[in-house]
């Protein structure tokens, strides 16, 4: 299915498989019928039961207000799908046009989208990750396990990596009257997406609120008792905690195994496609018939200079699915590009963190408006002498004015829009972790010679 | 029934929070906690909230409370 001649027929009566029945997943198949698509449309998920949603997982859910199971995502429109669920997809088959799924089902399909996301990276070493305990933050179940282990009283919940998500886990001991220590490799929280001056702060915020922040250390063995039990941590400088729950925060994986011997540009990056969310071949070549959405896609965004940029971001996956889903329906001239500015939001110790832009694409940031003290401010990013981020800490309201600060290409540092400068609005160095802690190493080899016969091969080295 | 809030168009306004509180909660000074899956009893006051949000970021279910058909695969 690649001529306008036969989108028309393709829109009426074709076959579309959706593999990864989550956010992106279900906002795709509710656009592509809205687009009106009449066709079989497919649903394959790994995991059982309706899509959810899962930032309340780590707050709502945690506070033991809302049960895990009560996240299940509202319906815009009826979608009438197959839904095949609980058997993750095995393996793609571009020349016959196939999904395989675990229990070796094959479903043909015209079109795909891949939406099969991120799961939590797991603690590395196994039978440490075993003992009753230790937590990952990511399913329904991850967070139920967590709610109850939160109620059951422990004397000191211990969590390991203070990214977003650990940070909020943390909040929510606190809000809870638990005691918690977090242990983070870098020098501070938030680091490695927000920058060492906004680390900094969020490193002030955590202690304020009686967290035992330990930064610069690496955990390096979680202890358990007889009974299996998780018991105690020990650090890199030599020190320990006993505590009875571990969280293990330290990001995701992206769920791009199954596509290994697929032919199309994936890695522990992603799976690589165009700004209208059109899978790449392995040699960089676009496809016409796979579609990538949500946070397992990487796409280049024209703003920050072509750059492939993979977001797990809840906005992304909503707006990317519906780019996709209009794409997967639509000739060439009709198809739309995946532009708008990235955004995300954190609840942690009473305060609303929200971003706009890509933070990391940065090399200096400046405090333009609010207090840092009183917690209610807003950084803007800055790289070579133009607006490319911005981060609100309870100032939301004014994100949209930066939005087109990044938009327009605005000069930075740029002039505070309030009274309320700051009265020391000097840009600093951003300071984030150098390339070499976020090199991930090679994922393709080049060979051959002659126009003709270059080609990339894929390189096993998928951790 | 079933809500979702777009919470990077949240700006905080807290109508919803005013309108509906027992789904919504505001967590310090501009922070929305919600209940995904309000009470029933509740809908009025959820649909409330939804029309008055300044960012229409509230995401109500429009299935109605008719199940949407998930067959699980053996």
């Amino acid at each position: 299915m690649s001529s306008a001649t036969t989108l028309k027929g393709f829109k009426r009566d074709g076959r579309i498989v959706i593999v990864g029945a989550s956010l992106a997943g279900l906002r795709a198949a509710e656009a592509l019928r809205d687009e009106g698509f009449t066709g079989s449309l497919t649903m394959i998920g790994d995991e059982l039961g309706e899509p959810y949603d899962r930032p309340p997982l780590s707050k709502q859910v945690l506070t033991g207000w809302v049960p895990a199971e009560g996240t299940t995502l509202p319906r815009r429109r009826d979608i009438d799908a197959e839904w095949l669920l609980g058997v993750p997809a095995d393996h793609l088959d571009l020349a016959t046009n196939h999904v395989r799924l675990a229990d070796g089902r094959r479903i043909p399909f015209d079109r795909m989208l891949i939406s099969t996301g991120v799961r939590a990276r797991p603690w590395f070493v196994e039978a440490e990750a075993a003992l009753d305990g230790v937590f990952v933050v990511r399913t329904r179940e991850d967070a139920d396990g967590l709610r109850r282990a939160m109620a059951a009283g422990p004397s000191r919940v211990l969590v390991i990596g203070a990214g977003f998500t650990g940070s909020e886990i943390a909040s929510i001991c606190r809000e809870r009257g638990i005691p918690v220590t977090v242990a983070e490799l870098a020098p501070a929280p938030l680091v490695g997406g927000l920058g060492a001056m906004i680390g900094e702060v969020a490193a002030d915020m955590q202690r304020a609120h009686g967290v035992d922040l330990r930064c610069g250390v690496k955990v390096t063995r979680l202890e358990g008792d007889a009974q299996g039990r998780f018991r105690r941590a020990h650090f890199s400088d030599g020190s320990t905690v006993d505590a009875d729950v571990a969280v293990v925060a330290l990001g995701g994986i992206r769920n791009t195994e199954w596509l290994r011997d697929s032919g199309l540009a994936v890695g522990v990056w992603g799976v690589a496609c165009d700004s209208g969310c059109r899978a790449f071949d392995v040699n960089g070549l676009v496809t016409d018939d796979i579609f990538v959405a949500g946070d397992v896609a990487r796409c280049p965004n024209p703003i920050y200079e072509y750059r492939f940029i993979s977001l797990e971001h809840w906005a992304n996956a909503v707006e990317q699915a519906e780019i996709a889903a209009h794409n997967m329906v639509s000739t060439q001239a009709d198809r739309w590009p995946h532009l708008s500015i990235p955004t995300f939001w954190s609840i942690q110790f009473g305060v609303n963190i929200k971003s706009v832009g890509v933070p990391t694409y940065a090399d200096e940031v400046v405090v333009t408006q609010g207090s840092v003290p009183d917690h209610r401010f807003v950084a803007a990013y800055g790289y070579q002498g133009r607006v490319t981020a911005a981060v609100s800490f309870n100032n939301a309201k004014w994100l949209d004015h930066y939005r087109q600060l990044i938009e327009t290409a605005a000069p930075f540092p740029p002039s505070c829009p309030t009274p309320d400068q700051p009265a020391d609005a000097k840009p600093v160095p951003v300071d984030f972790p150098g390339p070499t802690l976020l090199a991930q190493g090679a994922t393709v080899v080049v060979t051959g010679h002659d126009p003709g016969e270059r080609r990339v091969t894929a390189m096993r080295q998928h951790r | 029934m079933r809500i979702v809030v777009d919470l990077s168009r949240c700006q905080g306004y807290a109508q919803c929070a005013f309108l509906a509180p027992d789904a919504f909660r505001m967590h310090g000074e501009e922070a929305l906690m919600y209940d995904p899956s309000p009470d029933d009893a509740q809908r009025e006051q959820v649909l409330r909230a939804a029309a008055a949000c300044p960012l229409q970021a509230i995401v109500v279910d429009r299935l109605e409370g008719r199940d949407a058909a998930v067959e699980v695969s053996p």
